[in-house]
Formats: structure tokens, C-alpha cells, sequence
């Protein structure tokens, strides 16, 4: 059990990084609160496996602390670290059945005899293992397999945190479901801090209370599912997260208005802009509404409306930039140019990507 | 639906079939042919039925003697080499770099005995382990080391071993090395964070990994360190005395050396199924492992 803290931790893999973009992770501070359930979403490459690997010690950061509550593990090995890491293709040892494979770690650490036993059992029950544990681990299908790696971690009585780097990759889509639903469950059994690195936004959703979005090497937002939706502190927080993305449209921000193109949406709030920078307004296709009469709002020219079971998705173009609205339920079917417009409070003016309260 | 039946089809077969005769099946009926018969020369044959293999395989007789010893030095000669050739292999695999600069030069260094031809790894060491010119041989001599292949059966042995070492670890390093390859990082990290020690890693997932190359590894240097001629024929020349003679040497000795046509035929022929015998027993384990590892991953 463990709090964990990254104390102004850089990363590069290259020697004598000097841009920005020589890091796989930018300098940063972060705390991981004792027993939460976080989730690490970005797309590929944007260096969310790297952050896991310095926080399990398989790789040794350029700058900057790990702290596993006040103790400094910066320089310690993996095996002296209190972590348990499943990868995103199951590893077990081929020449060991079920309960020698989840027995190894303890072993590993000196410990014998009865408690061992025990032990392995307790958690084999937890994860639906007890019927297998004879067998030879390497005849088990993937997902036995991955509750195996997953199992050699949570069988450490001492294990501060699990760390899982797209766990679910391999595993058949019916069952996903069914393991992600055991680690819920699992993390609410054992206090124990999980890290789940995902480039799925359901899964992170899903599985965590805490969602920390990372792009290039750079954390953009950290927050709760709810928090990510509503108010997305990047433009790629909006675009990434939501099905569609967030709209993001290029604007000028007056007296409490933002212009887009001729049409002018009111904001209720003057909001202080860097200079020069590029400033643009997001609004997620859910809170897009059609105008009121009187209204200002966007002329939309509708190009098509997708219907995807739960709702319908109006397609189309403001001003030559895409955009997509959620129509509500059992509204007609859109004219083909109408207006639209949303509340001022899910309105987001975002200069340089990044959020402008 | 009935699907044509033509007879014709095996015309198709035919020019492979005279090409396997020609150059597999008619020269091994001769030596069958042979090994039923003595000759005195003059192409005058002699019917002598299984004669030449009750002598062979009767370790009483000369020539059963003779057999049998060769086969004793050619089995010791084989174990040696594999009890020193696997666990070296496998230790020069596991030191070879993974990933960066340094593994091309390391391959093409490994790779190098290979591509050496037999009998000109034979003369180097011919002339290297000398005792009175060679680097080898004059210096150990000169540390006062008595060592000397041509009159001592313990210099003889270690310097055919020494060079058959020398030769072919490259071959089972490659192979494990390919074998250790295949092991994604995932594996050791996760052993890393389980606390394996670096014996268990070997153990439990590098060894296991290797296991199917491996195998291959220790067939292909059976069969050839079974059927070894031109090495000792170079540097020792089965001597001193007959103690290097392998029982290829040997049937040298025998065919071309006494023209005894008959007796090298028969040996030829028992030689040939020994080898058979070894390989179809291996084969035979590896399919199973192999088959078992399969029903188990089925179930």
C-alpha cells in the first residue's frame, strides 16, 4: 500500500535530450493516491508504457524522483520495488503448472511450506483459478493465462501497486468484459493502487476513477471520466475521448462572444488570452442544440445523419469545418441548413489546445 | 464427385524417380550387392551370404573386433563432444549481445568456423598443434607440457576434440541464440518484478525456449560427429596406433586400403543403420515432446 509520487520526472531515451520533443516523457509532478484505480490513456507512442516501466523500475528515469510513499526508490531494482506489472502479452512459465507459477514469486522471496499454499489458493479462488491449478500453465487459453500473471502479483501480500500495460490486447472481445469486471472487483477487494495504461478509451473509462491523458510525452489532463467529458482541459482530451470527438472550431473571442466565422455564440465570460495564440472553441455533439428562435447560433449545412442505435449523429459543415451534433431523441429529421448553438457553460475557448477558463 | 482416376499420373513421377535411383538407390544395391559377396580381385565374386555380418557383429572375430572398438571410439568421441559442445553453446548464446552495435560482428565471427571446410580446419591444426613447428603444440611443449598427437593417445583425442570444439560451437551458439531471441523482454521484466534469480530465469524461460532448437542442435551434431572422417583422417590419421579411428576411417581402411569389398560393404550398411537407428529415436522424441505440448494446449 503505497502512495506514489513522481517528483519532477523527465524521461529520454536518447542521450543529452535538449527539445522538448527528444523526451518520451516531459517533465512533470504527479501523485498517485494509496489504493485508486487510475487509468493511463493516449495513443500509441505518446509514452504512457515508458511512464509505467520508471514507476515499476524497469526503467531508470533521466531526471527526477519515484516516491513509494516518503521512500525514494528512484535507484532500486524492480525486484526491490513493491510492484507487480502484467504485460500485454500473458507471461507464465511454460514448465510450471498453475500453482507453481503463482507460488514462484514467494518462493522467489524466501517463504515456505503451509502459508504459501495457503496463499496461493486464496487467490486462485479470487481469480475462478482453483479448478486449473494442477494443470501445466502453458495449456491454459490466453486468459486463464493473463489472471495468471495477474495472480503472481496480487499473491505478494506486500504489492503496493499493479501496474498493467494493455492487459487486455489479446484477450477474446466477450471475454474482456469479464476481466475487466475481475479487476474492478479486485480492486475493491485489496486496497491496492492499480495503474491501467490503455490507448481504449472504454476500458480506461471503465476501469478507473482517476483518467490521466497523455499526449507526446506530456500528461494534458488527469481527472474523473465525468470530468474528461465536461470539461476537457486539451483540445485532444475532447477530440480523444467521446464518440464522435469533441467539435473544434477556429474562433475570435469579443466582449463575451466568440465569432466563428459570422456567427457570434454567446459565452457569459471574458476570458483572459495569451497573445498570439491560436484560439478556437470546443463543444462535445451532445451539447449542441438546435438554435432557439432569436437565437444566435452556427449555420450548419447537414451533409448526413448516421444512426447508430442510441442516438442519431447529424453530420455536418460550419463555415468549411466539420462538425457533429447529437440530435435528440425522436427530433425530425434536420432541414438541410439549420442553426445551432449551445450553452454558454459547455462552451470551452481553448488557446494553443489548452484550455482557457 | 468421382474424381478422374488416370494411371498416367505416375508417369509424372518417373524423372524423379530415375534420378533417386541413379544417384541413391543403385549405388547402395551395390553396396548390398557387395556386401553378400568376397572377391579376390579379377572381377571374380564369390557368393557369401550373411557371412560378412556374422563376422562384423560377432565381437570375437577380427573384424568384429575392429568394428566394435571403432564403434566404441566413435560413440565416446560423440558423447564428449556434445557434453562440452551444448552447455558451451548455450553459455556463448546467453553472453552474445541482444540488440545494438555489437551483434553483426558477433554473428559473422560465429559464423566464421563454419564456413571453413573440413579438411581445411584439419590441416590448420595439423600444423598448429605440431609439437616441433606448431604454435600450439611447440608451446606447450615448451611450458613443459609433454604433448605430442602423433605418439600420445591423449594429446591425439584432445586435439581432435579441441578442433571439433572449435569448429562447431558456433553452430549449436547460433541456433540457442535464435532460440533466446524469440523471448520477448515482457518475460524477464516479469521475472525481474517476480524476484527470479538469474538460475531460475535460465531455467524456467530461457532453457524451455531454447528446448526445440536445441534439439535440433544436438541431431545435427550427433549425425555429424558421427560420421566424422576428414579431421582425424587430416591431423592424426587415426592414429596413433588406431586410436582416433573412427569407424568411417576405418571403412576407408578397409575398402580401399585391403580392397576387402565384401567386409566394407557389410560394415558400410550397419554403420549406415546405426545412424538411422540414433536419429529415427530422436526424431521420434521430439515429435512426442512437441505432440504432447500440443494435446496440452488443446485440452
Amino acid at each position: 500500500m503505497a502512495r506514489i509520487t513522481l517528483s519532477a520526472l523527465a524521461h529520454a531515451y536518447r542521450p543529452n535530450p535538449s527539445a522538448p520533443a527528444d523526451y518520451a516523457v516531459r517533465e512533470a509532478t504527479h501523485v498517485w493516491e494509496n489504493g485508486g484505480a487510475y487509468a493511463l490513456l493516449g495513443p500509441s507512442g505518446c509514452g504512457k508504457t515508458s511512464l509505467l516501466n520508471i514507476i515499476s523500475g524497469l526503467v531508470t528515469p533521466t531526471r527526477g524522483r519515484v516516491l513509494f510513499d516518503d521512500q525514494d526508490v528512484t535507484q532500486l531494482p524492480t525486484e526491490r520495488r513493491n510492484i507487480a506489472q502484467v504485460f500485454q502479452f500473458p507471461v507464465i512459465y511454460d514448465t510450471m503448472s498453475v500453482r507453481e507459477n503463482l507460488a514462484f514469486p514467494l518462493i522467489n522471496r524466501g517463504l515456505r511450506g503451509a502459508a504459501v499454499q495457503a496463499r496461493v489458493e486464496e487467490i486462485a479462488r479470487l481469480l475462478d483459478l482453483s479448478r486449473d491449478l494442477d494443470r501445466k500453465a502453458r495449456g491454459l487459453s490466453a486468459d486463464s493465462k493473463q489472471k495468471i500473471s495477474l495472480g503472481r502479483g496480487l499473491v505478494r501480500p506486500d504489492v503496493a501497486a499493479i501496474l498493467f500495460d494493455e492487459p487486455l490486447t489479446v484477450i477474446d472481445p466477450h471475454l474482456k468484459w469479464e476481466l475487466r469486471s475481475k479487476l474492478k472487483e479486485i480492486h475493491k477487494t485489496f486496497d491496492t493502487t492499480m495503474i491501467y495504461v490503455t490507448h481504449d478509451q472504454t476500458e480506461a473509462l471503465t476501469f478507473a476513477d482517476q483518467v490521466v491523458v497523455m499526449l507526446e510525452g506530456e500528461v494534458v489532463q488527469v481527472g474523473t471520466p465525468q470530468a474528461l467529458f465536461e470539461a476537457p482541459d486539451h483540445t485532444f482530451v475532447g477530440y480523444f475521448i467521446g464518440s464522435p470527438g469533441m467539435n473544434i472550431l477556429p474562433a475570435r473571442i469579443e466582449n463575451g462572444h466568440a465569432e466563428i466565422g459570422k456567427a457570434r455564440l454567446a459565452l457569459g465570460r471574458d476570458p483572459v488570452l495569451p497573445p498570439h495564440a491560436k484560439i478556437e472553441i470546443g463543444i462535445r455533439p451532445e451539447f449542441m442544440r438546435p438554435a432557439a428562435p432569436g437565437e444566435a447560433g452556427l449555420e450548419v449545412s447537414c451533409q448526413r445523419v448516421e444512426d447508430i442505435g442510441r442516438h442519431r449523429i447529424l453530420r455536418g459543415v460550419c463555415d468549411g469545418q466539420k462538425l457533429a451534433a447529437i440530435l435528440p431523441e425522436g427530433a425530425a429529421m434536420p432541414p438541410e441548413v439549420l442553426r445551432m448553438s449551445a450553452d454558454a457553460a459547455h462552451i470551452h475557448v481553448y488557446a494553443d489546445s489548452r484550455r482557457v477558463r | 464427385m468421382d474424381k478422374p482416376f488416370t494411371n498416367k499420373a505416375w508417369l509424372l513421377v518417373l524423372p524423379v524417380f530415375l534420378l533417386v535411383a541413379f544417384n541413391a538407390i543403385v549405388p547402395l544395391m551395390t553396396v548390398v550387392n557387395y556386401s553378400v559377396q568376397d572377391t579376390f580381385g579379377n572381377n571374380q565374386f564369390f557368393w557369401n551370404g550373411i557371412g560378412w555380418f556374422q563376422e562384423l557383429l560377432d565381437p570375437k572375430s577380427q573384424l568384429g573386433e575392429r568394428f566394435f572398438d571403432a564403434l566404441w571410439r566413435n560413440a565416446l568421441f560423440s558423447a564428449i563432444i556434445l557434453a562440452i559442445e551444448v552447455p558451451l553453446g548455450i553459455a556463448v548464446a546467453l553472453a552474445m549481445p541482444k540488440k545494438g552495435w555489437g551483434v553483426a560482428p558477433t554473428l559473422v565471427i560465429l559464423a566464421l568456423p563454419l564456413l571453413v571446410p573440413w579438411n581445411v580446419v584439419g590441416t590448420t591444426w595439423q600444423v598448429f598443434a605440431r609439437s616441433d613447428i606448431g604454435l600450439l603444440g611447440a608451446a606447450l611443449n615448451g611450458l613443459g607440457i609433454p604433448y605430442n598427437y602423433t605418439n600420445d593417445v591423449i594429446s591425439a583425442w584432445a586435439t581432435i576434440i579441441i578442433m571439433d570444439v572449435w569448429h562447431w560451437t558456433s553452430l549449436v551458439a547460433l541456433l540457442c541464440y535464435a532460440g533466446v531471441q524469440s523471448i520477448p523482454d515482457a518475460f524477464y521484466q516479469a521475472a525481474r518484478i517476480d524476484g527470479a534469480s538469474r538460475w531460475a530465469m535460465f531455467s524456467h524461460i530461457e532453457l524451455p525456449k531454447m528446448r526445440r532448437v536445441l534439439l535440433i542442435a544436438v541431431l545435427l551434431r550427433f549425425m555429424d560427429s558421427f560420421m566424422i572422417y576428414t579431421e582425424p583422417f587430416v591431423v592424426t590419421g587415426g592414429g596413433p596406433g588406431n586410436a582416433t579411428t573412427m569407424l568411417s576411417i576405418d571403412l576407408v581402411k578397409i575398402a580401399l586400403g585391403q580392397f576387402d569389398l565384401g567386409k566394407a560393404a557389410a560394415m558400410s550398411i550397419v554403420y549406415n543403420l546405426i545412424i538411422l537407428a540414433v536419429c529415427w529415436v530422436f526424431y521420434t522424441v521430439m515429435v512426442q515432446a512437441d505432440g504432447r505440448a500440443e494435446r496440452e494446449r488443446a485440452t
